[in-house]
Formats: structure tokens, C-alpha cells, sequence
């Protein structure tokens, strides 16, 4: 009788927990409040700034993989091509971060590629008029 | 006849644990999706509210 009485509690318990998981799923929120994500998303808002004319130009262009690639480089001076490459390395160095700081917020560091993957589309997604992103293997200009 | 039925109260059991497990383990794609969205917001700074708050020009300094 004990047995059967502490099986149902734990089976209840689970119950719960299977709710309570649901109801946050259904909430459908991604723990994405750390400290490292907010320094990852300043460094990358700042440096906007600098990428936003390369993407303009065409220079640079959002990749499918959730990376910016220099997809023309004769659109940018020879004086400012080292400055630009500079400038995609320390983008990408920061989004590989971000993707693998918001899988480990959320306690499934397995999740990097998933979050990557989701991210790659929705830069494509968004990206403004003119840009270029990669779609299919292709670079097309939206 | 008791150790058939808990034989079927384990078999409940693990079912219903392994069903906890694998809805923890399932990519929440859109949630992750809005997350995206989130930050894609601050980093563009496509908000309204992102937008007008830092100045308009295009060329800012590098401090401030």
C-alpha cells in the first residue's frame, strides 16, 4: 500500500513537471538575459555601425551558415580592406559565441547548431533591401 | 496478481519519465526563433525605441 501510495505521488509529481514544462514551451521563452549575451549583443551592435555600408555595397553578405562573409571585395577600397576583413573575423568570432552562450544559458550546450541555425535564417529573413544574403549555395541581393 | 500490477505501475513509470526527458530535450524552435528576433532587434536596432534613441547620423564616434 506505502509502495503504491509513493508511486502515485511520484507519478503525479511527474505529471506536474510534464505541465510545468509544457506551460513554459508554450510560454516559448529562450533564456537569452545572461551577462555574456548582453556583452556579445553590445560588441555587435557597436560594430553595426562599421558593417551596415558593407552590407549596403554588398561588400558583405549574410551567410546561410549564421556567419558574414566578404562576398565582393573590390567594392571596398584597398585602403579599407583590411579594416573590413578585420571587421567580418571579429563579427563572426561573436555570433560563433552567442549561438554557444545562448545553447549554454539554456542548459543544452547540444542546442549550438540548432540556435545557429535558426539565427542564419532569421539575418537572411530580415536583412533590408539591397543587402545580400546566401540562399540555396547563392549569393542573391534582397 | 500484486506483482503484475507493479510490474504495469514501473512500466507507467518509466514511460512517463522517459516522456519528462524527452520534452526537455526537443529544440524549442520558436522560441529560439523569438530569441532571434529579440536580439537581431538590437543588434539592427530595428525598434523604434532602439532607433531613436541613439543620434541619427550614420557616422558615430568610435567613444562617448
Amino acid at each position: 500500500m506505502s509502495l503504491l501510495s509513493t508511486t502515485r505521488r511520484r507519478l503525479g509529481a511527474c505529471l506536474l513537471g510534464l505541465v510545468m514544462a509544457a506551460a513554459v514551451h508554450a510560454q516559448g521563452n529562450l533564456e537569452i538575459d545572461t551577462p555574456a549575451i548582453a556583452a556579445l549583443k553590445q560588441s555587435m551592435q557597436k560594430r553595426h555601425a562599421q558593417l551596415a555600408p558593407l552590407y549596403a555595397a554588398g561588400a558583405v553578405g549574410l551567410a546561410a551558415d549564421g556567419t558574414v562573409a566578404l562576398r565582393d571585395a573590390g567594392s571596398v577600397p584597398l585602403a579599407q580592406r583590411t579594416q573590413a576583413n578585420a571587421a567580418i573575423a571579429a563579427e563572426n568570432a561573436d555570433r560563433a559565441a552567442l549561438y554557444r552562450e545562448i545553447a549554454r544559458a539554456n542548459d543544452h550546450p547540444e542546442w549550438e547548431a540548432d540556435v545557429r541555425r535558426t539565427f542564419a535564417q532569421r539575418w537572411i529573413d530580415r536583412a533590408q533591401p539591397g543587402w545580400w544574403v546566401q540562399q540555396g549555395g547563392k549569393w542573391v541581393q534582397k | 496478481m500484486p506483482d503484475a500490477s507493479r510490474w504495469l505501475l514501473a512500466a507507467v513509470l518509466a514511460m512517463s519519465a522517459s516522456a519528462c526527458v524527452t520534452i526537455n530535450i526537443y529544440f524549442p524552435a520558436a522560441a529560439a526563433e523569438k530569441a532571434a528576433d529579440r536580439i537581431i532587434d538590437e543588434v539592427w536596432q530595428l525598434r523604434e525605441g532602439a532607433a531613436a534613441a541613439p543620434a541619427p547620423g550614420p557616422a558615430q564616434g568610435e567613444s562617448k
